[in-house]
């Protein structure tokens, strides 16, 4: 156990420092020392958790969520390791198939001011603790907003989701969180799509008005074989009607 | 070439769907019942002595006649629902009915023979208060209508305004009563409350004022709660406070004169308000100088007022209700008073003298499952030796009519409460005692071989005497013609049919009574009236118990909410006899958020009822200690949902072992910014039979089939054409995760969702394109499934895909309903009533957003239909052909034995029952399909098969010898 302790403290080191280069990257480069900024273009709220043996909500800071408001909001996260009490009591918590929970308090992404991000309530959501622990703390959490840029909900969840039932021995796997996050903000819903097919419905038009040869009727197509043929038809058939009083009108003819 | 594949294929698919009804088939697997709602005014036809035709006008916004032989309806006018379409006063007068509609917006005229309109006028805006009918030298030529401020008077044979005048002082008088006594003038009586009245008089010629006075009456404040014109021109009132009559002359305008009610030894009963009812058989007339005064609840009297002296004529009491009626020159009164418990007497007194009439009593017999009586409508008529015979029409509490002959003969009942149907459900029929029998066989705990044998013995040799029976009556009925062959419903005979196809609709009316309905013929089978019922009340209605635990009967309960206090009462009750069940419901002390129905049953079958109250307490119905063991051990799974829609709040509770609740995830969507409008799960009787769809390739697209799922619907607070949006949101109901956040820009309520399988469809309005648009939503898992052998909803890391596309849909709609079948093989169609009365029924394959834009080889081979924006309305769709249901608002489907038939019922203003077929009816033979021709190639063969056998046998035997 102990010889492996450095190859895992290797591994923990690299995704630390993989979460830092993301975090990073989700600041865009911004410095820390630039707090002025940060003041003015963003915000941190608590991101917090509670897992306890009676299901009650004791929630406790996890880490800090960094908004950034705007017409697209972006977000980040900070958070702290899990102590090694902590990871006792998930531990005892997932074997009695209790609940951990986060809450994230109800903020306003598009205020101008820092007064008037801040709302009453929290937003609340869970997941079974077994499968937090089961998928060693990687959970996907993702916040949504509403059309006026309001946070009205959060929503968690382990990958992989089951709960088998495996045993986590090792503590280092509880030690860290490797989380997904994302903001999310309602899509437009589509309307009819008329334009397409008006345009869709014109293309059809114009292929059938390039196309004169195509689009002529049966009868002005063929029209060369079918008068010849009604020509005849008629022609035989007054002949046969009436062989004798044509014969007739061709003698009188003959005779004038 | 591609058109001529596209024509083709489109044909494929509408024939596929072409599902109309033969001439020959109408009416035979569908009916419909119209009704006209709560009677508010009524007049009999009495200008020919041999009509038969009452005119109803209700609070439901119709005017309609009745047959008083059958009660059906000669004829019906639906008018607008709201304020806008409310019949303020009838005024009936020999062949036409005047009616002032929607607050005295608009007058109209009716012919009552043919229900034909005469003619409609648009009146001033002013707030009505009253009409009459104004006759002058015997003839009636006018109608007044009396406004807040003004006072008109029109031509009844055109409706053309004679004249218009303005009320003097109308700011500070209200003037409330119009009155005229066929003398050339009309009154308008006003009153200042607490202070005096004002009497205006015009002249019917030129709307002149003749007189204008005011007459002190400080204990005054409503002129028809408390007083009537009585003979010649005396307005009479009744006070309670000083407990005195008051009587004014019209003509003369001296003073009130004061009769104390105790110089005629009467006397009020505490809290009731008296209230006098006058007569006017002509209006060219004055009226009667006879009326009735109203002391109590089951307290009349008949006093007359001559000159200025008050005579009582007769004490009724106890009388319940009283009504005059005239015939000829001869007016009565019709007094109700009760007999014994169960039935009530109608006895007529002459109105003259207060006599009773020999050889009138009517029995009427309270019905012990409808309500009180409320209202008598009498119908007098002159029999041949000049008595006075009459029929009466009782109205009660429960919004029902029954229509009385002497001497206690029903001649007909009308359940009105029909009209408003606000919740149902269909129950499965009862089996056959011998089905019961064999059922119960296996029911049963095995006790010994030979028992057992001995019981099976026995319940074959009843289901052998059963089908003899059956046999019998197949063969006594065949030789009887056919017309004479009854199957007539009633509740002993009631039983399952071979496809469950006949079912006990439940349903709940807004006035409290429920009913149990034949599915198959419509007819009443049980009615139970809840009193009570509080107007505002919302109703829950849910199936405990199926019929399929016998020897249990079946179990409804039905949840009753008052949408105020929220305090919630049970009725438990037995769904196919209507009997109000055994088990006692539990007491509700706390306002009910929620109820849900769980699949867990208690050890008699009961489904588990758990009821949320304001404290987030659970309680359990039945709470058997077997049911609250279930609870504990299933504690952890069980999770529900709230909504409170005034706080934009959605959260999600999990139940805990003892029953208590813990909140476990919340939803927070601002009011500011948009209200939830509606929350829609799926069906917990819903079957999906196919968990993907086979896409061109050959591949699977499975199907976000989450049980859990709840739609939300949003609409912005800004209601601005620009800025209005409509909002859907994808929630989970367990975890409270959002799956998908869509918004409808431009868009306005009301909107109509669907929700089932893996799909939702709304119906909007577009306020860009002013029009309305269809919209829907499909959730796929993608190409494999997470998890094929169980859903759970903590277990499901993936969002859905979503696909969404919009249409175009020329109407606006009523209501909206998926069809619902056995296993759900069957393909989906859209149940969807308009507001013109027609119910239609819309393949769900045209609300598909995988509808190619672009014809591909791969769309073919999906029989996918090429998108076009607009979805057309087919009159072949209507599956209620020229059967329109008038304000169509709700439909109920139900699956039926056949996986192939879906059970629909539309209910509004009418109800409508019938079957649907959404994929035809492949497990159906046809009607004519040939037995004949079959059966007879089968023996055909059959017999060629032996005789060429023999023939081989034979030709085998002669080689053999050669």
């Amino acid at each position: 156990m102990a010889r492996f302790l450095p190859f895992k403290v290797a591994v923990f080191f690299t995704v630390l420092f993989f979460m830092c280069t993301d975090f990073i990257c989700c600041n865009n480069g911004r410095r820390v020392g630039e707090s002025l900024e940060t003041e003015l273009s963003g915000f941190s709220v608590p991101l917090e958790h509670s897992f306890e043996l009676d299901d009650t909500g004791k929630f406790q800071v996890r880490g800090s969520l960094q908004l950034k408001p705007g017409r697209e909001p972006s977000v980040s996260l900070t958070q702290n390791q899990l102590s090694e009490e902590d990871r006792a009591k998930l531990k005892e918590v997932a074997a009695v198939d209790g609940l951990y929970r986060i809450r994230v308090p109800r903020v306003f992404l598009q205020a101008d001011r820092q007064t008037e991000w801040q709302m009453e309530g929290h937003l609340t959501a869970f997941v079974r603790a077994c499968a937090m622990v089961e998928s060693h703390l990687s959970d996907v959490i993702t916040l949504h907003t509403d059309v006026s840029g309001y946070l009205i909900g959060v929503s968690i969840v382990t990958i992989p989701g089951a709960c088998r039932g495996t045993e986590v021995e090792d503590e280092v796997d509880l030690e860290v969180f490797n989380t997904t996050l994302s903001i999310m903000a309602p899509v437009n819903a589509p309307g009819p799509e008329t334009a397409l097919f008006l345009e869709r419905m014109e293309q059809e038009t114009e292929k059938k008005g390039k196309n004169p040869q195509e689009q002529k009727s049966f009868f002005a197509k063929y029209w060369m074989y079918i008068v010849p043929l009604v020509l005849f038809l008629m022609m035989s058939g007054a002949q046969d009607q009436s062989g004798g009083g044509a014969g007739g009108g061709a003698a009188n003819g003959g005779g004038r | 070439m591609g058109k001529l594949i596209l024509l083709l294929l489109s044909l494929i698919a509408f024939c596929n769907i072409v599902a109309a009804v033969f001439e020959d088939q109408v009416g035979k697997f569908d009916w419909r019942q119209q009704y006209v709602g709560k009677v508010r005014f009524s007049h009999f036809d009495t200008h020919l002595q041999s009509s038969k035709k009452v005119l109803l006008a209700t609070e439901s916004n119709v005017f309609a006649a009745l047959n008083t032989r059958t009660g059906d309806l000669f004829w019906r006018h639906v008018d607008k629902t709201g304020p806008e379409g409310n019949i303020d006063a009838v005024l009936h007068h020999g062949q036409d009915a005047v009616l002032v509609v929607g607050n005295g917006r608009v007058l109209r005229s009716w012919d009552i023979s043919v229900g034909g309109l005469n003619w409609e006028i648009v009146l001033d805006s002013g707030s009505f208060q009253s009409a009459c009918l104004v006759g002058q030298q015997g003839t009636v030529k006018h109608a007044a209508v009396l406004k807040k401020s003004v006072i008109s008077l029109h031509y009844l044979s055109n409706g053309h305004q004679k004249w218009i005048e303005n009320l003097p002082e109308s700011e500070t008088v209200n003037y409330q009563a119009v009155h005229s006594g066929g003398n050339g003038q009309v009154y308008a009586l006003g009153v200042v409350p607490h202070s005096h009245i004002a009497i205006v008089a015009y002249s019917v010629e030129d709307g002149e004022i003749i007189k204008q006075i005011s007459v002190d009456a400080p204990w005054l404040s409503n002129i028809p709660a408390s007083c009537a014109v009585i003979g010649q021109g005396m307005l009479t009132c009744v006070d309670s406070t000083t407990m005195s009559l008051y009587t004014l002359d019209l003509y003369q305008q001296l003073q009130m004169t004061q009769i104390p009610l105790q110089a005629l030894g009467l006397e009020v009963d505490p809290d009731f308000h008296p209230y006098l009812v006058s007569h006017q058989p002509n209006p060219a007339r004055q009226p009667l100088s006879e009326f009735l005064l109203h002391l109590g609840p089951d307290h009349h009297l008949l006093l007359q007022l001559n000159n200025g002296q008050v005579v009582t004529l007769r004490d009724f009491k106890p009388a319940l209700l009283v009504a005059f009626a005239t015939t000829g020159e001869k007016t009565v009164a019709a007094v109700m008073s009760p007999k014994n418990k169960t039935a009530c007497s109608i006895n007529l007194f002459s109105a003259e003298t207060g006599r009773r009439l020999l050889d009138t009593t009517l029995i009427y017999t309270v019905d012990p499952t409808g309500g009180k009586p409320e209202r008598l409508h009498v119908q007098a008529f002159l029999k041949k030796d000049d008595s006075v015979g009459y029929r009466v029409m009782v109205q009660t509490e429960d919004h029902a009519l029954t229509f009385i002959q002497q001497p206690g003969r029903v001649m007909w009942t009308r359940e009105e409460a029909l009209s408003h149907v606000m919740t149902m459900e269909m129950v499965d029929l009862p089996l056959t005692g011998t089905q019961a029998e064999l059922e119960g066989e296996f029911g049963k705990k095995a006790d010994g071989l030979t028992s057992m044998v001995l019981k099976r013995l026995s319940s074959q040799l009843i289901m052998l005497q059963a089908w003899v029976a059956h046999l019998w009556k197949l063969f006594y009925d065949a030789r009887k013609p056919r017309s004479q062959v009854k199957n007539e419903v009633s509740i002993e005979n009631l039983s399952r049919d071979e496809f469950n196809l006949q079912k006990m609709m439940v349903m709940v009316t807004a006035s409290g009574k429920l009913f149990g309905i034949d599915s198959k013929t419509g007819s009443i089978l049980w009615k139970h009236y809840l009193e009570n019922i509080p107007d505002n009340a919302a109703f829950n209605l849910m199936v405990q118990r199926t019929t399929a635990h016998f020897p249990h009967p079946p179990q409804c309960t039905l949840l009753i909410k008052d949408k105020d206090s929220g305090l919630a009462t049970l009725h438990v009750f037995n769904p196919i006899f209507g009997r109000k069940s055994q088990v006692a419901p539990p007491v509700l002390s706390q306002p009910i958020l929620q109820s849900l129905l769980l699949p867990l049953m208690d050890q008699d079958y009961a489904k588990v009822l758990l009821l949320v109250d304001d404290q987030y307490k659970v309680s359990a119905f039945p709470s058997t200690k077997n049911v609250i063991q279930q609870l504990q051990e299933t504690a952890a799974s069980i999770f529900f949902y709230l909504v409170d829609s005034s706080q934009g709040r959605l959260s999600g509770y999990r139940l805990r072992t003892d029953l208590s609740t813990e909140q476990v995830w919340e939803v927070v969507i601002p009011t500011e910014v948009q209200k939830i409008v509606s929350v829609k799960g799926k069906r917990s009787n819903e079957h999906v039979h196919s968990q993907g769809r086979v896409m061109g390739d050959r591949s699977v697209l499975y199907k976000y089939l989450n049980p859990n799922l709840l739609a939300v619907v949003t609409e912005s607070t800004d209601l601005h054409q620009e800025r209005s949006f409509i909002g859907i949101l994808l929630i989970d109901g367990v975890t409270g995760r959002i799956f998908h956040e869509a918004v409808q820009r431009k868009a306005r309520g009301p909107v109509h969702v669907v929700h089932s399988e893996n799909w939702v469809v709304y119906e909007y309005w577009s306020t860009k394109s002013r029009r309305n648009e269809f919209s829907v939503i499909e959730l796929y898992e993608g190409m494999e499934l997470y998890n094929s052998t169980v859903f759970s909803s903590l277990d499901r890391p993936h969002a859905p895909q979503v696909l969404q596309q919009s249409y175009i849909f020329p109407s606006s709609i009523s209501t909206m309903e998926a069809t619902l079948t056995e296993k759900g093989i069957t393909s989906r169609h859209l149940l969807i009533g308009l507001p013109s009365g027609g119910i239609m029924s819309l393949p769900k394959m045209f609300l598909d957003p995988r509808r190619p834009e672009i014809v591909s080889e791969q769309s073919r081979e999906e029989n996918l239909i090429p998108y076009a924006p607009e979805l057309i309305i087919r009159t072949e769709w209507f599956i209620n052909y020229n059967q329109t249901v008038s304000r169509v608002r709700g439909i109920y489907t139900a699956p039926s034995g056949l996986e192939s038939t879906c059970l629909v019922v539309a209910y509004g203003l009418d109800i409508y029952q019938t079957r649907v077929y959404p994929s035809k009816q492949f497990d159906v033979l046809k009607d004519d399909y040939d037995y004949m021709l079959i059966s007879s190639v089968l023996f055909a063969l059959f017999f060629a098969t032996m005789i060429s056998k023999r023939l081989a046998e034979v030709k085998l035997l002669n080689r053999a010898w050669r």
